[in-house]
C-alpha cells in the first residue's frame, strides 16, 4: 500500500534517485544474436544471388551480390546503435524503458498498474540464452517489453515486478 | 479485509437462490425465421412466386406443424436452462442447452449496468439488463426480465457492488436520482442539422446514385449504391435523433444515470470512479451557439456518449460531477505547442493544446472540430514519450497517456524538454492521484 522508497535506497536519496534513474543496458547476447542472424541470412542471400547471376547472366552481373554485403555492413552498425539505445531503470514506484535511435520512445509503467508480467523465450532466443520480459497493463497500448535479457535476470525482474506490483496494486 | 469473507463463502457453500428469466424470453428470436423467409422472397421474387403457387394447403400445414413446435421447444429449453443468481460477491449466469456456459461476474468489477428496452420489449413490459465487465468483448446480458424485476436487480447489484452488507442490499432499494439535465428535442434536432456528418452522408446518398445512373443507366447498380448510402444517412441523422431523443442525465449515489431513446429506451448507470477519459467535442458549426458534445470512455463499455448536445457551462458542470475534483481547464489556460511545431504539422499545430491541473491531464486536438480529452491522473496506466527524427530536428516530442479503456490521449508536439518534464511529472502525479482515488466499493 505504501508508496515509499524500497528498502535498498534511503529516503534521503529518493529524490535524487528519481531524478537520476540507475539505467541498466541490455547484455551483449542480444546484439550477438541479431548480428549473427543478419550475417547468416544476408550472407546466404549474397552467395545465392552471386552464384545465380554469375552462372546465368555473366560474371559482371554477379557484382549485384555486393548489395546484400553492403546491407550487412549497414545493418551491423544499425543493430549496434539500436542495441545501445535500449535501457531500463527500476525506480521506486515505476519501471522506465527507453529505446530507439531515430524513433525514440520512453515508457513509464507504474508498478501498481501492472496486470501481468510475462517472460518469453523463443527457440532461437533460448539457444542464445536469452529471454524477454513483457509488462501488461489494462491498456493494450502499453508497449513495455525488455528483450534479450539473461534468463536469470529476466526471472529476477519478473519476481521483483510482481512483488512490487502486489505491494502497490491499485484498481482501475 | 475481503479475503476472510470470500473464504467463508467458499467454505459454507450456502445454496444460492437461482432464478429464471421472464417467460416471454423464448419469443425473443421468434421473428428470425420470418425474417429469413422475407429476405429470401425479396432476394428472388420470381422463384418465390413459383414456389408459393406450388405450395398446397397440406404441405403448408405440415411444415407449420413441424417447424412451430420445434422452434417453440428450442425456445422453451434455452429459457428453461438459463438461470442466474446473485451471491454476496458475484452474479452467476448459467446458460446453454448443448454447450454449457457458466459466468461468474465479480460485483466490484462491474463497470456499468444498463437496462435497455427495445420497442417490442416495451410493449411486452420486459427489459434487458446488460453488464459491462473489463476484458469481455461481448456484454453479458440478462434478456429478458420483467421491467420491475430488472430495476430491482439493478438496484441490488449496485448496492452490493457499492459495498452494502449482503443482508441489507435487498432493502437498500433504488438509490434516489436527481435530474441534472434534459436535452430538449428541438435542440437535439438543430444540433444534428448543424453536424457536418449528416450533410456529408446525405450528399453522398444523392450524388453517388445520380452519377451512377448517368454513367450506367442500370437500375440495379443505382439501387445497390443508394440503399446502403441512404441507410448510412438515415443512421447518422434520424437514427441518432431517435437514439438520443429525450436524453436525461441524473445523479444518484450509485453514479450517473443516463436515460434516452424514442423507440428503444436505454437506462445506463455508470458507477462512480469508473470513467477513464472524458472528451468534450465541439464541431465547427456548433461554436457560435456555444454547444458541445461530451463523450466518455469506461473500461469494457461501448457506450460513449454522456451528453449529445449541451451548452458549454452546463456540460462543464456535468463533467465536474463525472470526474470528482476536476474542473475543465478554460480555453485560455491551454498552452499551444511552440511555433516551430508548425514545421512538423503545418496549420493544424494551432489546434493542439495542453493543460495539466491537479486532477486531470487535458489535451486538445483538431482545428475545426475541436476535441478536448481529459484524463484523471489516477486513471493513467502508462506514460510514453515518442520522438521521431523530424520531430527531434525541431526539438519537439509527443507524450502519450494510455488509459484502462484502451484509449490513448496524446499531447502532440510539445517542446522536447517540456515533454521530458511531463513524462516525469505525469508518472509522479498518477501515483499520488491513485492514492486519493476512491475504492472500488464506493460506499465502503
Amino acid at each position: 500500500m505504501e508508496t515509499g522508497s524500497p528498502e535498498n535506497t534511503g529516503t534521503a536519496g529518493d529524490d535524487q534517485a528519481a531524478a537520476e534513474p540507475g539505467w541498466t543496458g541490455l547484455p551483449p547476447g542480444l546484439l550477438h544474436m541479431r548480428r549473427l542472424l543478419l550475417v547468416v541470412w544476408l550472407g546466404l542471400l549474397a552467395v545465392g544471388l552471386g552464384l545465380l547471376l554469375g552462372l546465368l547472366a555473366g560474371p559482371g552481373w554477379a557484382a549485384f551480390a555486393l548489395l546484400p554485403l553492403g546491407l550487412i555492413a549497414w545493418g551491423w552498425v544499425m543493430l549496434g546503435r539500436n542495441w545501445r539505445s535500449w535501457r531500463y531503470a527500476e525506480r521506486a514506484d515505476d519501471l522506465l524503458i527507453s529505446r530507439g535511435v531515430l524513433w525514440r520512445e520512453e515508457t513509464v509503467v507504474p508498478y501498481g498498474r501492472m496486470q501481468l508480467v510475462e517472460v518469453t523465450s523463443g527457440p532461437v532466443e533460448r539457444h542464445f540464452g536469452l529471454a524477454s520480459v513483457q509488462l501488461h497493463t489494462a491498456a493494450a497500448a502499453t508497449d513495455a517489453t525488455i528483450p534479450g535479457l539473461d534468463p536469470a535476470e529476466a526471472e529476477r525482474l519478473r519476481d521483483r515486478l510482481t512483488e512490487l506490483g502486489e505491494a502497490r496494486s491499485a484498481g482501475l | 479485509m475481503t479475503t476472510p469473507g470470500v473464504d467463508d463463502a467458499v467454505r459454507e457453500r450456502r445454496p444460492v437462490a437461482e432464478r429464471r428469466l421472464h417467460p416471454v424470453t423464448p419469443l425473443r428470436r421468434a421473428w428470425a425465421p420470418v425474417a429469413v423467409l422475407i429476405g429470401w422472397a425479396v432476394h428472388d421474387p420470381d422463384q418465390a412466386q413459383r414456389h408459393l403457387t406450388r405450395l398446397t394447403t397440406t404441405t403448408l400445414l405440415l411444415a407449420l406443424a413441424v417447424l412451430v413446435p420445434a422452434a417453440a421447444l428450442y425456445g422453451f429449453l434455452t429459457w428453461w436452462f438459463t438461470h442466474f443468481a446473485v451471491t454476496d460477491s458475484e452474479l452467476r449466469i448459467r446458460t446453454g442447452l448443448v454447450f454449457r456456459r457458466t459466468a461468474h461476474i465479480r460485483l466490484e468489477r462491474i463497470q456499468a449496468i444498463d437496462i435497455t428496452q427495445p420497442l417490442l420489449a416495451r410493449v411486452a413490459g420486459v427489459s434487458k439488463l446488460k453488464l459491462d465487465v473489463i476484458g469481455t468483448d461481448k456484454k453479458d446480458e440478462l434478456a429478458f426480465l420483467g421491467a420491475d424485476e430488472a430495476r430491482a436487480l439493478r438496484a441490488e447489484l449496485l448496492a452490493r457492488a457499492a459495498g452494502f452488507a449482503p443482508e441489507t442490499a435487498h432493502e437498500v432499494g433504488e438509490a434516489p436520482s436527481r435530474q441534472l439535465l434534459r436535452v430538449p428535442p428541438g435542440v437535439l434536432a438543430v444540433s444534428l442539422v448543424l453536424t457536418g456528418a449528416t450533410w456529408g452522408t446525405l450528399a453522398a446518398a444523392v450524388v453517388v446514385p445520380t452519377v451512377l445512373w448517368l454513367a450506367t443507366e442500370s437500375v440495379w447498380t443505382v439501387l445497390a449504391s443508394a440503399v446502403p448510402l441512404l441507410g448510412a444517412a438515415g443512421a447518422s441523422s434520424v437514427g441518432r435523433f431517435v437514439a438520443e431523443y429525450d436524453w436525461t442525465v441524473g445523479e444518484s449515489p450509485d453514479g450517473l444515470r443516463l436515460d434516452h431513446g424514442l423507440l428503444d429506451r436505454a437506462h445506463e448507470t455508470v458507477p462512480p470512479g469508473r470513467v477513464q477519459t472524458v472528451r468534450i467535442v465541439e464541431p465547427l458549426l456548433w461554436r457560435r451557439r456555444g454547444w458541445v458534445r461530451v463523450e466518455l470512455d469506461v473500461a469494457g463499455s461501448s457506450n460513449s456518449v454522456l451528453l449529445p448536445v449541451a451548452p458549454r457551462e452546463i456540460a462543464e458542470s456535468v463533467v465536474a460531477r463525472v470526474l470528482p475534483g476536476a474542473t475543465v481547464p478554460p480555453r485560455a489556460s491551454l498552452s499551444r505547442p511552440p511555433r516551430r511545431a508548425g514545421r512538423c504539422m503545418p496549420v493544424w499545430w494551432r489546434g493542439y493544446g495542453l493543460s495539466v491541473t491537479d486532477a486531470v491531464f487535458a489535451a486538445r486536438t483538431g482545428l475545426f472540430r475541436r476535441s478536448l480529452s481529459l484524463v484523471p491522473h489516477a486513471k493513467v496506466q502508462s506514460v510514453r514519450l515518442a520522438q521521431g527524427p523530424w520531430e527531434r530536428l525541431w526539438g519537439v516530442a509527443d507524450v502519450h497517456l494510455d488509459t484502462g479503456a484502451n484509449k490513448t490521449v496524446t499531447a502532440r508536439l510539445r517542446d522536447a524538454e517540456e515533454a521530458a518534464e511531463l513524462l516525469r511529472g505525469q508518472a509522479e502525479r498518477s501515483r499520488t492521484g491513485r492514492k486519493d482515488a476512491r475504492p472500488d466499493r464506493w460506499m465502503a
